[in-house]
């Protein structure tokens, strides 16, 4: 059984986790009322982030590295998508002149 | 050489293809010109293997093209072979064959499908072919559909009259009926002695007692159902008559010399197996003298030019059969070949007349045509003597042949059948003195009649000839000369000679007194039946009247025996009651409800889920949302 690191004497590894769902349903509520693709795009970035803070909390309280590698990941991957959505809302910019996801209803049946 | 054997059906499929693929940009005289020399050069083919063949000491040319069907016991060829019987009927299909694409040239040149008529007539060439070269039954199975989709085709090749599509319909279907026998005994034939190959079915035949199997026993009656439909044997022949709806050549090639024919060629073919159940030679003998009789009463008091002719060829298919029946195996093959040649010569002659009278077919508007139409007159003549069997014409020696065996077979079908040859020359000379004699009844101004051009003109000769002189390949015994095709025909007959020298029992012998004398009756009842048709239609100027008749025997024979009329009332009514019952009852309550049913629930079931699909991006985000949460808490909760 490892150690479980100083740092969590201080702050309760409660803390951290009511932070990441705090943070992860910010996201969410944002991806559901907001209606600028934009924000909706920072708050999935919020989400993503959340999630990652709850890997290196866990990460570090059981004091095993594969989390943070995880995270490496994640963040790797989230640059590339974050500039291929850039990229798609650029697009839908110059196309509609808005960034209104609302309008973006081409497909309804 | 082996190769050559499979070069003869090519020629009229390439026919077929260049013709049928290109038939309407193709100019007339090409696709004309094709169609001929696809059947000739399979006709010079055919002649010069035949030579080949008898130089080489008559072995038999098989070549095996690829294996087609492997099971776990047996394997089924692709393959040709030519043995004395094959080469008998490869003369005929192909030499008439070539003679009937000539005529056709000159017949049909008015007609805008003629390029197809072409394509069509090498497509049965080939098929022909096929059945006759066939190694196997399968082979032989394929010709067999092959020659009655072309006889369909042709049938109905005038497809805008509604009758004629009808006839051709007719055609199939009744012929169906026989190819499901024959397929039945092909499967009995593979069941029991695992081959389908005619060489190795013969040595598996010598083997067995056929006659306690009832495999082989069914076998038998199944392949002579299928001959019974494809060689219009009661009760199956009512097609061929309404099959005349096609044009003249047709009926000369297929409805006349070649394909009707190839039931007996099928029959002869497994001779080893029918001469050893004698029950079903029985069988035989009686439908194909019941047809004989029938098609002969029928044939006098029809007034289509046509229709005659193809009664007649329903009752001389019949004497063929019978002499099947009494397993006068060279005789019947002898009465194909010389049928071949006199009734396609009058088929073709007819068509000559109805050519010669722009498309008039009914006999009670001909008459006095010898003059007007010499050659045909002549022809016509030549195929009258042949066909009612007066001596020296082809007719009279396979005739006699049958009517001498069986006689010695079986002495009353002897009697009817010598009657029913009487009724043939009678009614084949009540056709030729309204035809040709008397006063012309039609209305066509005379210069308007006109003979044969040399195209047509051309076949009939030749096919006279062969009239005249195709019956010394089979002289009578008492002549002391070499009955040529007996002689050919002896390897492929000898099962049969084997079993009657096991059992001379059965093997009837015939004296020479009584061959003299079955020859002298049937030369005079033949003239007598030509002498009552002079005194009724020559002497007495009858003709047969427009009005419907009232004597009951002439409605028996002219309604055709209304056979029909029964058919129609006891098969086709039921059926289309049936089929209207199971249209309601399963087609409309069950299928259409069911179908009708799906497609109204999808309707349903879209209508109303339509709504989430609003394309608004945060309704999708919502619901994946509350599904995830779904998820997480059953997950949640099942752990726990």
């Amino acid at each position: 059984m490892n150690q479980i690191p100083e740092i969590f004497r201080v702050i309760p590894v409660n803390n951290f986790v009511i932070l990441a769902v705090v943070l992860f349903s910010i996201g969410i509520l944002g991806v559901l009322t907001r209606r600028n693709a934009i924000i909706i795009f920072m708050s999935v970035e919020l989400m993503l982030n959340a999630v990652n803070l709850l890997f290196v909390t866990f990460s570090s309280y059981k004091s095993d590295p594969a989390g943070q590698v995880f995270v490496f990941f994640i963040m790797a991957i989230a640059a590339a998508e974050v500039a291929v959505g850039l990229a798609i809302i650029v697009m839908i910019y110059r196309r509609i002149r808005s960034t209104d996801v609302s309008l973006l209803n081409n497909l309804k049946g | 050489m082996e190769q050559l054997l499979s070069l003869i059906p090519v020629f009229p499929l390439v026919g077929f293809l260049i013709n049928g693929l290109g038939f309407r940009k193709i100019p007339k005289g090409v696709a004309g010109l094709i169609g001929v020399a696809a059947s000739g050069l399979s006709f010079l083919v055919a002649i010069w293997l035949l030579i080949q063949y008898l130089q080489g000491g008559q072995q038999l040319i098989s070549v095996s093209l690829w294996e087609w069907i492997t099971g776990p016991s047996w394997k089924i060829d692709f393959s040709f072979a030519a043995d004395q019987l094959t080469f008998c009927m490869l003369m005929v299909v192909t030499g008439v064959g070539f003679l009937i694409h000539i005529f056709s040239f000159g017949y049909m040149h008015e007609d805008e499908g003629f390029g197809k008529f072409f394509a069509f007539l090498n497509l049965f060439l080939f098929s022909m072919l096929v059945l006759v070269l066939g190694a196997n039954l399968l082979m032989t199975f394929i010709g067999w559909e092959g020659v009655g989709l072309c006889s369909f085709l042709l049938i109905g090749f005038w497809n805008k009259n509604e009758a004629y599509n009808e006839a051709a319909k007719k055609a199939f279907v009744m012929n169906r009926i026989g190819d499901l026998g024959f397929l039945l005994g092909i499967f009995l034939i593979l069941f029991r002695f695992s081959t389908v190959q005619y060489t190795e079915i013969v040595t598996a035949l010598s083997s067995v007692q056929a006659l306690n199997d009832p495999y082989l026993v069914w076998a038998g009656i199944c392949f002579f159902i299928g001959a019974m439909g494809k060689s219009a044997q009661l009760p199956l022949f009512t097609w061929l008559p309404d099959a005349m709806a096609g044009p003249t050549p047709v009926s000369a090639l297929i409805h006349a010399a070649t394909m009707v024919t190839s039931g007996i060629y099928l029959v002869i073919r497994m001779n080893a197996l029918y001469s050893s159940i004698p029950m079903v030679q029985e069988f035989i003998l009686w439908i194909g003298l019941a047809t004989a009789i029938i098609g002969a009463l029928v044939g006098t008091s029809q007034n289509d030019i046509k229709k005659v002719l193809a009664y007649s060829t329903v009752s001389q298919l019949g004497f063929m059969f019978v002499a099947l029946g009494v397993g006068a195996y060279t005789a019947a093959l002898f009465h194909v070949i010389t049928h071949a040649f006199f009734k396609a010569l009058l088929f073709l002659g007819a068509g000559s007349v109805i050519h010669g009278l722009h498309e008039e077919q009914d006999i009670r508007k001909m008459g006095g045509l010898k003059k007007l139409l010499p050659l045909t007159y002549g022809v016509f003549l030549v195929a009258n003597l042949a066909i009612a069997g007066v001596p020296p014409f082809s007719g009279f020696f396979s005739k006699d042949e049958i009517l001498a065996h069986t006689f010695a077979g079986n002495k009353i079908a002897w009697v009817l059948l010598t009657i029913t040859a009487g009724i043939t020359a009678f009614y084949m000379f009540r056709l030729f003195f309204l035809v040709f004699f008397n006063e012309y009844r039609g209305n066509l101004a005379k210069e308007k009649i006109h003979d044969a051009p040399f195209s047509m003109a051309m076949p009939l000769v030749v096919l006279a000839i062969l009239s005249i002189a195709g019956g010394f390949i089979g002289l009578p015994e008492v002549f002391h000369m070499p009955h040529i095709l007996h002689e050919f025909l002896k390897p492929v007959l000898m099962p049969t000679e084997k079993l009657a020298s096991l059992h001379p029992e059965l093997h009837h012998a015939i004296s020479h007194s009584d061959e003299w004398l079955v020859m002298g009756v049937s030369v005079v009842v033949s003239l007598i039946g030509i002498g009552v048709a002079y005194s009724m239609y020559l002497s007495k100027k009858m003709v047969p009247d427009f009005e419907p008749a009232t004597n009951p025997l002439i409605k028996l024979t002219n309604g055709k025996f209304f056979f029909d009329e029964i058919y129609n009332v006891i098969i086709v009514k039921p059926l289309t009651l049936i089929a209207n019952i199971f249209s309601v009852l399963v087609d409309l309550l069950m299928i259409n409800l069911f179908v009708e049913g799906l497609g109204i629930f999808t309707r349903f079931a879209g209508s109303s889920l339509k709504s989430t699909q609003a394309g608004r991006v945060s309704g999708y985000a919502f619901l994946m949302v509350c599904s995830i949460l779904l998820f997480a808490l059953l997950f949640i909760f099942k752990t726990i």
